[in-house]
């Protein structure tokens, strides 16, 4: 859970009052909070935490540490199957 | 330098080892806060890269880790409830409590669901209005900004079923506490980047003033870590001691204002025990009056927990850097990550568990 992994805005939405984005990690879709974020735009990269979105993050450092992750196997680690 | 092609870009770890290396006059001793950052220097062999005298003292920066057996206790006895719910992040199962862990709870019957963020474990209390859904609101300052939202959610959307077993820590304190400690040895700091994404760096420049260390706020990819490091000696060797942001792509100086005033809001200020190492004066939050509602504790009697910590364990030891793990004569014999004594040996983020994985038992 320590880990903050930058993802990719596929499309954002609004569900109970509170913005959403449904953000892409490397193939790996997942529903993330933008209340700390909330005028992320689909396209743009976010470091996303335990579902929240707490920073924008510029592209290019977004891919880097995301194959970085791939490479390491730690995208599996944080969303994979858990016990 | 048998580790450096593993680097996502070995040319610029190898220039800028060549410049720790050529900076370095003398020992120093560096802490890094995170427990992603002890993950990534064990992981990449960076402590065997730098420079002779030059060494890493693993940091408090484990959320699992330092969750207090007493906090762990009270989740047992919160999960063993009939009619309750228990939600939590993975890595808090296998931490033993002072019997049994939440797996093993589970085992027994009771529903201990994981998530992965807490507001899954919200969604599970609306799907199940007759039961009690607990979630185990456990981390830093880069987690506590999730948990502040998830039960401002609940009171706003009336959802009455929802609580939080709060356990959050702050980091400034533990600086503190570790500076103060009579044995402390650390020299510099490299201070844990997400936290910073969130807080900011504005509490940092005063440590590094009051205790004369230099605190480098850093990211904890190899590369950042790497970069962390080199700031700090640079700062060393030439006497100075300030706050540098070497991860700025991700900390503003201001952190973030959004998550920052829902902190504010929803949790204050309490002292807060740390496994291993003891209670630190105003160094966790819990929730404030108007959230009181929502806190667990309050709403599920657990005063009558009480917690054994192993008597072989010197978990608190390897957390405030004044042993490494495999000085622990249980570390790879009695306590493994697969049968851990402590929680240091729990999480993949802990010291004793990278020593493990990594084979260190030297250095
Ligand atoms: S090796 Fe196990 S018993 Fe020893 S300090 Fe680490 S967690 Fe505790």
């Amino acid at each position: 859970m320590c880990l903050a992994v930058p993802g990719r805005v596929v499309r954002v939405s609004v569900v109970d009052g509170t913005p959403m984005a449904e953000v892409d990690f490397g193939g790996v879709r997942k529903d993330v909070c933008l209340q700390y974020v909330p005028d992320a735009a689909p396209g743009e990269y976010l470091i996303v935490h335990v579902g929240f979105a707490i920073q924008r993050l510029d592209e290019e450092s977004a891919r880097r540490t995301l194959d970085e992750f791939t490479r390491l196997g730690l995208l599996e680690e944080e969303f994979g199957e858990v016990p | 330098m048998k580790y450096l092609d593993e680097f996502s870009d070995p040319d610029l770890a190898r220039s800028l080892l060549r410049q720790i290396h050529a900076a370095t006059t003398r020992p120093w001793a560096l802490m890094e806060v995170c427990g992603g950052q002890t993950h990534s220097i064990i992981r990449h062999g960076i402590d065997q890269l730098l420079p002779e005298g030059v060494e890493m003292i693993h940091g408090p920066g484990c959320p699992v880790c330092v969750t207090p057996l007493s906090v762990i206790d009270k989740a047992l006895a919160i999960a063993a409830r009939p009619g309750v719910i228990f939600c939590s992040f993975g890595d808090m199962l296998r931490v033993p409590g002072s019997g049994r862990d939440l797996f093993e709870v589970r085992g027994a019957g009771a529903d201990v669901r994981v998530v992965y963020s807490p507001l899954d474990a919200l969604g599970i209390a609306r799907d199940n209005p007759d039961r009690e859904v607990v979630f185990f609101g456990i981390g830093f300052e880069t987690t506590a900004p999730a948990n502040a939202l998830t039960v401002h959610q609940a009171r706003r959307l009336g959802i009455r079923n929802f609580s939080l077993l709060v356990s959050h820590v702050l980091v400034p304190p533990a600086i503190s506490a570790i500076m103060e400690s009579p044995r402390c040895r650390v020299q510099g700091f490299l201070a844990a980047g997400h936290v910073c994404s969130v807080m900011g760096t504005s509490e940092y420049p005063s440590l590094s003033q009051k205790y004369g260390v230099p605190i480098v706020v850093t990211g904890f990819e190899p590369l950042d870590v790497l970069e962390g490091i080199r700031q700090a000696i640079v700062q060393l060797e030439q006497g100075r001691h300030e706050t540098r942001n070497a991860y700025p792509r991700a900390v503003p100086e201001t952190g973030n204002p959004v998550a920052r005033q829902m902190l504010a809001d929803v949790f204050e200020v309490t002292d807060r025990a740390w496994r291993g190492i003891g209670t630190i004066p105003g160094s966790g939050w819990r929730l404030t009056e108007r959230y009181r509602d929502f806190d667990a504790e309050h709403r599920f009697d657990v005063t009558g927990v009480h917690a054994a910590e192993s008597a072989l364990c010197r978990s608190g030891e390897v957390l405030q850097g004044l042993i490494k793990p495999h000085e622990c004569a249980a570390f790879g014999r009695v306590c493994t990550p697969r049968q851990p004594l402590g929680a240091t040996m729990v999480s993949s983020e802990g010291a004793c568990a990278a020593y493990y994985t990594y084979r260190r038992v030297a250095g």
